[in-house]
């Protein structure tokens, strides 16, 4: 019923419109869309600081953030080069998906595989799961300190629900039949957790890694802003300090392109990896 | 020779967790069967017979309620590389090639790679498919991830193959070529089988005996010896076999047996 509404409130083009339009007429691809909207957006603001309809310390011209951008290449920012900090940043994220998948795998796979395992680590993860890692950071800090330990823990434990989800949930579909032709070749228990379950859970596990890794990214800036000496979010915030807008803006920048080169290389390491999973 | 034994088999699957033995579903009732190596032991029946309960219990995937399956007088304790089973949606692992799936037993009984990759490739050769070991499954046709699949089952060296509806999903065409292969392949193995079908014909070609399965619960109501397979294995065409009036005469006879059983049914 609700779909037959729907339908019938969707807007109907008439004949006549039909015909009135050119044959030859394509609509426009969402990239070409897209691009149209960013070129907008880089006009408008390019306008607004030109006309300084806003004052240019809150917003500086594109021209003045590419400078910076350059400036940040060639000489850097409080101490350190762009590449500096951001090797800084991408140190603290690998080592915590390091640390994240060690722990992560073998814990998704308690869960999914052992009542005994869910039972233990279920509340945990649950736990965890919604947490803002911003709201232990203070508590790590007092813990671990205020050194890198303290910011790639709170990074590895943003990472590790989604990594033990995913694994758990691969683990729980695994084909029944798959199991049961390892178990009547001859497969002894431990055999049918590396050679089936295993390998079957890969696609997911990357899934899930992909998502801990948007997660650590977005954790990690934070956890910059708040504490630390180096790093692209530390350089941010330094800057912010003072009002060097055209150093924030280039910052966050950097931030949003390493995220979407992060989510590119994951996503060809899937392919390249499991070119299975879209043929089961 | 070996010899897969069903004694006073029963296997009931309670309806619901903690009602005791209410609603309890009784799926197969005391079956007696004995499948010998130089067997091809085909079982058919209606669907909801326990066609596939039975072949379960044989694998070990089931333990039977009452009653004891032995392979040589050794009762069957879970699933084992003696008794390989052939599903019929392949069950092959998507992340190996098709040699890689075929050196699957030798890879759990530790052989080494080129080892198991060389014994692989002879048994590729064996099923006819000696080019497509560097494959993907899913870049391979129905059929052949069947022959796959019997070839992943043959390097488990089993005593017994347990076919679930192994061409279940093939053509016809493809079906009828298949047929006459697993027949081939099962007498060089020097394997017992044991061949759950739905269908008749497949079953009256390919079994040296043909046992019929009646539904609710699952009760062996007939079994007939059958002597086609060795036809075939003599040079006959399948197409003249299936064509001579000795095999339409059981095929009708083993379609009035199978109906019979689900008139009795109607009439209770």
């Amino acid at each position: 019923m609700t779909l037959s509404t729907e339908i019938g409130a969707l807007p109907q083009r008439t004949e006549a419109e039909e015909t009135a339009r050119p044959r030859t007429a394509r609509p426009l691809p969402v990239a070409v869309i897209s691009a149209i909207t960013v070129v907008l957006i880089i006009g408008a603001w390019g306008l607004a600081s030109a006309y300084a309809l806003v004052s240019p310390v809150f917003l500086p011209s594109p021209r003045q953030v590419v400078l910076a951008l350059y400036n940040l290449v060639a000489k850097g920012f409080v101490d350190a080069t762009l590449a500096e900090h951001v090797g800084a940043s991408l140190t603290r994220i690998f080592g915590a998906l390091i640390a994240s998948i060690v722990i992560g795998i073998p814990a998704g796979i308690a869960i999914g595989t052992s009542r005994v395992g869910r039972g233990i680590l279920d509340p945990i993860v649950e736990f965890l799961r919604p947490l803002p890692p911003l709201a232990y950071l203070p508590l790590i800090i007092i813990w671990v300190g205020i050194g890198e330990a303290s910011k790639i823990t709170v990074i590895a434990l943003s990472m590790l629900p989604s990594i033990i989800l995913s694994t758990s949930a691969g683990v729980r579909a695994v084909s029944k039949d798959h199991v049961n032709a390892a178990r009547s070749l001859g497969a002894s228990r431990w055999q049918v957790l590396a050679e089936v379950v295993l390998p079957s859970s890969v696609p997911s596990i990357l899934t899930g890694i992909r998502i801990a890794l948007g997660a650590g990214w977005t954790t990690l800036v934070a956890a910059e802003l708040v504490a630390a000496t180096s790093g692209i979010g530390f350089m941010i915030q330094s800057a912010a300090q003072f009002l060097v807008t055209d150093i924030v803006i280039a910052g966050i920048i950097v931030i949003a392109l390493i995220a979407i080169l992060l989510e590119y290389i994951a996503r060809l390491i899937e392919r390249r990896l499991v070119p299975w999973a879209s043929h089961r | 020779m070996s010899v897969l034994t069903f004694r006073n088999v029963s296997l009931r699957y309670p309806a619901r967790p903690g009602r005791g033995s209410a609603g309890e579903k009784l799926v197969l009732d005391t079956i007696n069967l004995q499948i010998a190596s130089n067997e091809l032991v085909a079982v058919i029946g209606r669907s909801g017979s326990g066609k596939t309960s039975l072949l379960n219990l044989a694998a070990g995937f089931l333990d039977p309620s009452a009653g004891t399956i032995t392979v040589d007088g050794e009762p069957v304790r879970g699933p084992d590389a003696d008794r390989a089973v052939v599903f019929q949606d392949d069950a092959l692992y998507p992340w190996l090639d098709a040699r890689d799936n075929i050196a699957f037993p030798f890879k759990l009984k530790g052989v080494p790679l080129a080892e198991r990759r060389a014994r692989a490739d002879t048994l590729l050769d064996r099923v006819g498919l000696a080019n497509a070991g560097d494959r993907r499954i899913w870049e391979l046709s129905g059929g052949m991830r069947q022959r796959v699949g019997i070839a992943r089952a043959l390097a488990a060296e089993p005593r017994f193959l347990l076919l679930d509806e192994p061409l279940g999903a093939l053509d016809a065409l493809t079906r009828t070529r298949m047929q006459e292969f697993l027949l081939r392949i099962k007498a060089e193995s020097g394997a017992g089988a044991l061949l759950i079908t739905h269908s008749i014909e497949e079953a009256l070609l390919l079994g040296t005996r043909v046992v019929v399965l009646s539904p609710n619960p699952g009760r062996l109501t007939a079994e007939i010896e059958a002597g086609f397979n060795a036809e075939v294995l003599n040079g006959a065409s399948v197409a003249a076999v299936k064509a001579s009036p000795l095999f339409k005469r059981m095929h009708a006879g083993l379609t009035g047996l199978i109906h019979a059983t689900s008139d009795e049914e109607m009439a209770a």
